[in-house]
């Protein structure tokens, strides 16, 4: 592995990082006060700028550093994470997110906002409160170094009062040499991963005048030692005026598999309530050689336990002191009384990590291998049932079973595959709250995002895909959508405003809402435009729901004006189109006054696709049931010629152009008669509606979809290839190229397989 | 097969032999991925006439050449009896419906004759030589010019 692929995955566990921090840090804005969620959202800052301080990315180091620092503010406690204080910080997050996208592909950051943002931290750090009507970016907080402040570390940072709840008093450190009461209480990860606490305290040391005492309450008889548990505790006493920063430095690669506890002295008896603890005497000379010091010295134990702890003591043989004794005595057995609250607060941390189920990560070419083995699989299994029962009619029993079994077998296999490729809509849906931040900052727009089932899971290409038609919506329904504050103000609404984005799952489909409460879709005036651009007459009569949809037209799109006239409208063509090319439709309500709701529905993945399967001049055709709207018999009465060979289909007193699609595709020379055939009415990506004529139809099916280019070209009317159950290979119809063929622009043409010689 | 036992020891390359109507062809074995029975392909639309369609080959989509099609012979009629060589051409894998495979041949370059000057530009492009072996004629085909390509010679 050389230092590029490293740097990837650096760079890859910085985008769950990233996410992490972000959710995160939307759970504190939305009141969430569990300190695990302030330390996940540290330990993600924490990880980043030690990653980046690895590669050299001094950037990204330096603004983690500074984003470390007051985040460490909140969580001990000395910073209360107010609104203000979180519109910083998530501001921040989007910072450090471009930093790491700089530093991996080379492009530039907006430098003034990192350094405001920076500014902005310190600020925060040092204890001064952002005003309430904090302007979105530029000149919110004064210079870091305004106020008077204790003696500031090499770090830039100061110490500062730390107690449970005066906090608030704001009560001054006291300047000279603090002594700080530090309780360090490994648990048995710390030794796992390596570390030793011994270290850890000669380190300490290092900072000032230090005592220690060691708390062996914990250790079991040595018959229920078990052998990998921590059972030592110390509670330091330590004089320095390195402050507590530099204290919890000492421990930074340990903190997370330790209890610790920095205050300093004076908050004694209160820390004593809450730790019932017996301190020991324990000389730091125990640290060094002299191995039998501590048992001797022991003298407040009950005797048998002595007992016991000279016996372990001899069992670690020339174990050089009690503190090593710790991980070295590895005799095995079970977990005692005085063990057991370690083991529940060890439970209960594991609880809290067992949040983020462990996953690992997969080269997207191979779960696609392993999908197409499947599909494979799948079709081979129904190939053999097939030649069983026809060649064996009254089949043995056993045979039978068997093959019932493996159907069961198979189809289970194939659930789980498609499984694998199934990702939460989560990382798209926390983009968006990102682009509702800029684009709310930009338009001095106040707006909440809400998001709802945000673990809905759906295939990992559809979530990439989803991700460029959601953040325009998104921009539209803040930019457009919404009204200023005044404006909200004025029509008696909270002047807040809220866009929601839903997540549900509905037959078989994962259907996304983007609804806002903002003013909904001026008709008077889409209506207006879309006369002024000769979309539909004056005089037309059309519904509510069908103006609309007229903003999805492309007409809409060119003319920029409207989003100020309509509040909707730009690029909304391009949204529809990217839906659909997703197999998806796009649906917009909007009552006036009360907002917009735009309705997507989806596939849940693009490797299968529901389809109707057709027969058409012998052949077996598949259309893809998203684009067909109603199939009908048609009626000799109900057709009608248009011209010398166009026909036209009467349905609900409109005329549809009939197309067959044996003809189009040249496999029959002449129209079919369409009384004979089922007319499928289509609607394609226009808009347009037609009726494709087909000789009749087989039934639904999912179908597993399978490229034609791979080893052939494309073909213009069809979209992709499947394999049926009888191992042949079927056509999916490529709906749109056959109603644009159908009006005059030909099929052929675009052929791109010619001969070559 | 005394030909090839002759040449194997002179390190030659390999070549698998077809027949397609009275003509012999053969084809560097290295691009040869299988041989498989003929079964019903499904047409493709607007597919050229040498085109017979897509058949599923363990999933891939594998589309059919009938080689005597495109070489403007007779168009083959095919029969259980046909073979489909699998080729690899590049990235993409074709079927080539052939009569039958006759050999497998082993040659040295020094073998291959030039292709004759009798021949017209349509035989040249994908006839890359000629092979006299034992008093028959075989026809050493340039495998990259008889598949389709795709966007070559878009209309």
């Amino acid at each position: 592995m050389d230092m590029n692929e490293i740097k990837e995955i650096f760079f890859q566990e910085c985008e769950e990082q990233l996410a992490e921090l972000e959710s995160g840090l939307l759970k504190l804005n939305d009141g969430d006060r569990d300190p695990e969620t302030v330390n996940a959202v540290f330990r993600a800052v924490h990880s980043i700028k030690g990653g980046a301080g690895a590669f050299g990315l001094d950037d990204l180091v330096s603004f983690a550093h500074v984003f470390e620092t007051t985040l460490d503010c909140v969580r001990s406690n000395r910073l209360e994470p107010n609104q203000e204080v979180l519109k910083v910080m998530l501001r921040s997050a989007d910072v450090l997110a471009d930093l790491t996208n700089a530093a991996r592909d080379g492009g530039s950051v907006d430098e003034a906002r990192s350094r405001q943002l920076i500014k902005e931290l310190e600020a925060l750090a040092n204890g001064e409160v952002p005003q309430a009507a904090a302007e979105p970016a530029p000149k919110a907080a004064p210079p870091a170094a305004a106020e008077p402040v204790p003696p500031v570390n090499e770090e830039g940072f100061q110490p500062v009062a730390f107690s449970f709840e005066e906090f608030e008093t704001g009560e001054e450190p006291a300047i000279d040499l603090p002594t700080y009461e530090i309780l360090f209480r490994p648990k048995s990860d710390l030794y796992a991963k390596g570390n030793d606490a011994t270290l850890l305290l000669r380190d300490l040391s290092r900072l000032g005048e230090m005592s220690i005492h060691c708390d062996m309450d914990d250790l079991p008889a040595l018959d229920r030692m078990n052998p990998e548990a921590a059972y030592f505790a110390w509670k330091i006493s330590l004089k320095t005026d390195k402050g507590e920063e530099a204290i919890r430095s000492v421990f930074e690669f340990a903190e997370w598999d330790c209890e610790l506890e920095v205050m300093l002295a004076g908050d004694e008896a209160q820390a004593h309530e809450e730790l019932p603890m017996q301190p020991v005497p324990f000389d730091l000379s125990m640290l060094d050689e002299e191995p039998r010091a501590p048992v001797e010295e022991e003298d407040r134990t009950v005797a048998g336990e002595r007992n016991i702890r000279e016996s372990a003591d001899s069992a670690a043989e020339g174990a050089s002191n009690v503190v090593q004794m710790t991980p070295s005595a590895r005799a095995p057995a079970e977990n005692s009384r005085s063990a057991a609250s370690a083991a529940a607060q060890s439970a209960a941390s594991q609880q809290a990590a067992s949040a983020a189920t462990p996953t690992i990560r997969v080269d997207l070419d191979r779960v696609d291998r392993l999908i197409n083995l499947v599909g494979e699989l799948v079709i081979n299994q129904a190939m053999l049932s097939q030649s069983v029962i026809e060649n064996d009619a009254n089949g043995t029993s056993s045979i039978n079973m068997g093959l019932e079994e493996l159907q069961q077998l198979t189809r289970e296999i194939q659930d789980s595959v498609m499984a694998i490729r199934a990702q939460p809509v989560k990382p798209v849906f926390q983009r968006m709250s990102r682009i509702v931040r800029e684009i709310a900052d930009m338009t001095g727009k106040s707006v909440r995002l809400v998001t709802e089932g945000e673990n809905t899971e759906v295939d990992k290409t559809v979530i990439d895909k989803l991700a460029e038609p959601l953040t325009h919506m998104i921009r539209n329904a803040v930019d457009h959508g919404l009204e200023t504050p005044e404006k909200r103000i004025a029509a008696g609404k909270n002047p807040e405003g809220t866009v929601r984005l839903t997540a549900k799952h509905r037959s078989g489909r994962i259907v996304i809402e983007l609804a806002d409460d903002g003013a909904g879709i001026n008709r008077e005036k889409v209506r207006q435009k879309a006369i002024d651009n000769d979309l539909i007459a004056a005089d037309a009569n059309l519904s509510d729901e069908e103006i609309d949809n007229l903003i999805f037209h492309a007409g809409f799109s060119t003319a920029d004006k409207i989003s100020d006239i309509s509040g909707r409208g730009v690029g909304m063509d391009v949204v529809k189109r990217s839906i659909q090319a997703l197999g998806g439709r796009i649906n917009i309500s909007s009552k006036p006054g009360q907002g917009s709701i735009f309705t997507m529905s989806l596939p849940l993945t693009l490797a299968v696709l529901d389809g109707m399967v057709v027969t058409v001049a012998n052949q077996t055709l598949v259309v893809p049931l998203t684009a067909i709207v109603e199939t009908l018999q048609p009626e000799a009465s109900a057709i009608h010629s248009f011209g010398a060979s166009q026909r036209l289909i009467s349905i609900r007193n409109s005329f549809c152009p009939l197309v067959d699609v044996g003809r189009i595709l040249n496999f029959r020379a002449i129209q079919a008669n369409p009384v004979e055939g089922v007319a499928l009415l289509v609607e394609s990506e226009g808009g347009g509606q037609r009726a494709l004529m087909v000789d009749a139809i087989q039934g639904q099916r999912q179908v597993v979809i399978k490229s034609l280019e791979a080893n052939y070209t494309h073909v213009p009317g069809i979209a992709a290839a499947t394999i049926l159950g009888d191992g042949r290979v079927a056509l999916i119809l490529d709906v749109d190229a056959i109603v644009a063929a159908s009006r005059g622009q030909s099929l052929k043409p675009e052929m791109s397989l010619a001969a070559a010689g | 097969m005394t030909y090839a036992a002759k040449n194997l020891t002179t390190g030659g390359r390999e070549l698998i032999a077809f027949r397609v109507g009275d003509q012999e062809f053969c084809v560097n074995i290295m691009s040869v991925r299988e041989i498989r029975g003929w079964t019903p392909a499904t047409p493709m639309p607007h597919a050229p006439v040498y085109v017979l369609g897509v058949i599923n080959l363990r999933g891939a989509v594998l589309p059919i050449i009938d080689f005597s099609a495109r070489l403007g012979m007779k168009p083959a009629e095919p029969t259980v009896r046909h073979v489909i060589i699998v080729a690899q051409v590049k990235s993409q894998v074709v079927g080539l419906l052939v009569d039958a495979v006759s050999d497998i041949l082993t040659v040295s370059d020094s073998d291959i004759q030039p292709t004759p000057d009798i021949a017209s530009d349509f035989e040249r492009s994908f006839a890359r030589g000629v092979l006299a072996i034992e008093g028959r004629m075989i026809c050493l085909v340039e495998l990259d010019s008889v598949f389709p390509h795709e966007e070559r010679d878009a209309a």
